[in-house]
């Protein structure tokens, strides 16, 4: 017998960093796909074929609000995460993941609205290169804050089902990586996308 | 004691974050909002911010620092960025070339 079950159940701290820096790795992977949509819109900002442009498509004030939701719910989990590594009560990390998780979908709620206005006034993804490049961007970003509410919502099962065990609190971690590198995303749309589309 | 001191440390890390992260995005929505500077003056400003919150971002929300704790997850980032700047730099320059001559 090579490996007792309490060895298997317990990797030692520098398993965890392995499975963290793993973890790394799928998200800077993650960044070049982002990057390099990014690249793709920056080539067709022209491309409007007549239609919609960015200057009369894009509203700052709603996408500055998405803005402070997403920067106020990194905090929030901060918080919770501070919450978990010093083991506060449950209850403290339970109400910062439940905020987390509120203005992540409040986000979603303001960015579905966007949406909505666009394909109103006939902005949808065929109709011009300018519009398929941004429509492959954005919402790219908030499928993974879909994701990331949803992830969320496991974590807070797993937290009350299982308990703060190694590895309930590895997938903690590895989630608040995930939601504070989707922030940086949306920081670099903020400003590529929707005030470089105002910048006359 | 010791843990409620590295608690606070950390909690303040957060908190300093967050407030750089309000203030650059402030400063970069209003230089749109309302233009003093010519038109790329302007988007040099807003990407310049941009690059500044992203470090912010990664050092204290992401807790990349120069320690060797994280020089594994630096190195990694680093190259990573390396690779982006490459292919989006080689991208950017081909299109906006072929652009050119389109026209």
């Amino acid at each position: 017998m090579s490996k007792t079950a309490t060895e298997i159940e317990q990797p030692d701290a520098e398993q965890d960093d392995t499975a963290l820096f793993g973890f790394w790795i799928f998200l800077m992977s993650d960044a070049v796909i982002f990057a390099l949509l990014f690249a793709t819109y920056g080539t067709m900002t022209q491309a409007t074929a007549g239609g919609p442009t960015a200057a009369a498509e894009f509203k700052l004030v709603p996408t500055f609000i998405e803005t402070l939701l997403l920067l106020t719910s990194s905090a929030t989990f901060g918080r919770a995460s501070v919450a978990m590594k010093y083991d506060e009560p449950r209850r403290v990390l339970f109400f910062w993941l439940f905020v987390t998780l509120g203005l992540g979908l409040v986000f979603l709620g303001f960015e579905a609205k966007d949406f909505a206005d666009m394909f109103a006034d006939g902005a949808y993804p065929s109709r011009s290169g300018f519009l398929s490049a941004f429509f492959a961007l954005v919402p790219l970003h908030g499928l993974h804050v879909v994701a990331g509410c949803f992830w969320l919502i496991v974590m807070i099962v797993q937290v009350r089902v299982i308990g703060l065990d190694r590895r309930v609190k590895l997938n903690l971690l590895r989630l608040g990586l995930f939601w504070h590198f989707l922030d940086v995303v949306w920081i670099a749309i903020f400003s590529v996308v929707y005030l470089g589309g105002h910048i006359a | 004691m010791k843990n409620g001191t590295e608690r606070r440390t950390e909690l303040r890390t957060y908190a300093v974050g967050y407030l750089l992260a309000l203030a650059l995005t402030g400063a970069a929505f209003a230089a749109v909002v309302w233009p003093s500077f010519a038109a790329g003056t302007t988007l040099a400003i807003v990407l310049g911010l941009a690059l500044v919150q992203a470090v912010v971002h990664f050092r204290c929300f992401l807790h990349i620092t120069m320690q060797r704790a994280s020089r594994h997850d630096l190195q990694l980032i680093l190259f990573s960025t390396l690779i982006i700047v490459m292919m989006v730099g080689g991208t950017m320059v081909l299109l906006m070339n072929l652009r050119t001559r389109m026209m």
